[in-house]
């Protein structure tokens, strides 16, 4: 089964949360050194994807494997990065001093810290206070966070929500030239403008991908204008499908 | 377990406390505060205050220390820091040690102070040697870091957090031997007590503060609460998870 190819191998994944099944029974490959996103409307699932392939989510069946090993094992602890949705940086240190515990942790220079502090454009900000910062600002210490160890896989849940345009194409940007040097990303959002900017995209509703596919294929094959509309119209199809079939139904794929 | 992992991870906390004023000040301040008052109310009748001073020495620190672990380990639980840091390489034993640690290390300064201010400035007169006050004292703050730790895992706001300490401390407080003599408790609560660590920390105080070869018994009682600190770090740990729902 392990095959090198991929940074992400999921097969029949199901969890329930809370008493509610939140993915029914999920599998994908994702390939090694793409940008792949991950995108779809609020509630859907992607975080609790997202954390199962990091390997904090209880899983109730199925298997994760993540770069040849299963999820969240000690082998990958320092070769996946990841971000979770909510800013997870300690409010009362400064940007640096979070970076650098991190870093630390990976066991990374100084140069490493600083360099990460850079990418995410922050070096201005470097000695303020997390707790001080906008909240654009306080997310990307937390993205610093994740990229100072250099890790192999890069799993962020919504980078890039709340920042501007110019500093979400610089991240965008940025996660391109990483996957170009060799780094596998799983990127989620719920704006479809930034469907373009990934190398793969997997659209997920209720638990399930509606598309694994990649933005300019999504674009033919629903003959919609841009993504937004290409995903509308997918969550369209899935629903008159739905219909067809009696309606109640819908859990596995 | 990683001594590198714990060791950044005690110094990481360490930062943080020192960048809140407030919470040193809580830490070092309150008890030489509740200190100076307790010498004060027993101005006319030194004796008493001679009597249960040291045992009050024990007692502070470990209220003091109880609330600012388990708040501030629960507050990491809920700003998605500790998931984040539990996929990285950070065991559950450097997490817990970390912390040990940190607030270990703010006990010594505490202990230092306080008993510093108990002796020096209130006057305070024990049998035993002063080292010995300070050894407990340090052992008491941090059986109070221990079980915050262990209480913050049964917490899911800092409002639970802060009412563990009532829930945690104050039986304890009740069975110690500092209102009414263990030996004359009724013998289901003698039995309580004698479990309860703090009913071991309050009786090394008063060893020390009665008898000037005080080194034997006190052993006795660090040794439980060493072991105390032992238990509670490794429950502790396992209310730690990796993977939640
Ligand atoms: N902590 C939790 N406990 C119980 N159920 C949860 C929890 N978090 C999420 N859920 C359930 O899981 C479902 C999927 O949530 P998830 O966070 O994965 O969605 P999402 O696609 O990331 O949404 P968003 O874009 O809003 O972040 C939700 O409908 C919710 O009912
Ligand atoms: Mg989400």
């Amino acid at each position: 089964m392990v095959n090198n190819s991929y940074a992400v191998e999921v097969d029949h994944l199901r969890v329930t949360r809370g008493g509610r099944l939140v993915i029914p029974d999920l599998s994908v490959r994702i390939p090694t050194g793409q940008v792949v996103g991950l995108l779809g409307p609020s509630g859907g699932g992607k975080s609790t994807f997202i954390r199962a392939v990091v390997g904090v989510q209880v899983v109730e069946s199925g298997t994760v494997t993540v770069l040849g090993e299963p999820a969240g094992s000690q082998g990958l602890r320092h070769r996946v990065g990841y971000v979770t949705q909510s800013p997870s940086v300690y409010a009362d240190l400064t940007v640096a001093d979070n970076v650098r515990y991190f870093g630390r942790i990976a066991g990374v220079d100084e140069a490493a810290v600083q360099e990460a502090i850079a990418l995410v454009d922050l070096p201005s900000h470097a000695t303020a206070r997390v707790e001080n910062l906008s909240g654009g600002q306080h997310s990307r210490a937390s993205l610093a966070c994740a990229l100072v160890g250099r890790p192999d896989l890069l799993v962020l849940d919504e980078p890039t929500v709340g920042l501007d345009p110019v500093l979400r194409r610089d991240l965008w940007n940025l996660f391109g030239r990483l996957a170009a040097a060799g780094t596998s990303l799983l990127v989620s959002s719920h704006v479809m403008d930034e469907a373009t900017r990934c190398d793969r995209l997997l659209l997920m509703r209720e638990g399930e991908f509606l598309a694994d596919t990649t933005p300019a294929q999504l674009l033919a094959e629903t003959g919609a204008p841009d993504a937004e509309a290409a995903f509308l119209a997918l969550i369209d199809r899935a629903a008159s499908t739905a219909a067809r079939s009696g309606g109640a139904g819908g859990s596995a794929a | 377990m990683n001594l590198r992992l714990t060791l950044l991870t005690a110094g990481r906390v360490l930062r943080q406390i020192r960048g809140d004023h407030r919470t040193v000040a809580l830490m070092i301040v309150v008890p030489c505060v509740l200190i100076g008052l307790l010498a004060w109310i027993f101005n006319a009748t030194p004796f008493v205050f001679d009597h249960i001073g040291p045992a009050l020495l024990g007692v502070f620190p470990f209220v003091v220390m109880f609330i600012v672990t388990s708040v501030a380990t629960l507050r990491e639980r809920t700003s998605g820091t500790l998931e984040r840091l539990l996929t990285t390489r950070i065991g559950k034993g450097d997490f817990m040690a970390g912390y040990a640690l940190a607030f270990g290390f703010m006990a010594v300064v505490q202990a230092l102070v306080a008993t510093g201010f108990a002796v020096w400035v209130c006057g305070l007169d024990v049998a035993g040697p002063i080292w010995l006050l300070v050894v407990v004292a340090v052992a008491d703050a941090v059986l109070g870091t221990a079980l915050g730790l262990l209480a913050s895992g049964f917490a899911r706001t800092e409002f639970q957090a802060v009412q563990f300490m009532p829930a945690f401390v104050l039986p304890q407080f009740l069975l110690c031997g500092l209102l009414v003599a263990r030996d004359a408790l009724p013998d289901v609560l003698r039995w309580v007590s004698d479990a309860l660590p703090l009913s071991y920390a309050v009786d090394a105080m008063k060893t020390i503060t009665a008898t000037s070869d005080a080194l034997g018994d006190v052993g006795k009682d660090l040794v439980v609460i060493v072991g105390w600190i032992a238990l509670a770090l490794v429950l502790g740990s396992l209310t730690l998870r990796r993977r939640t729902p």
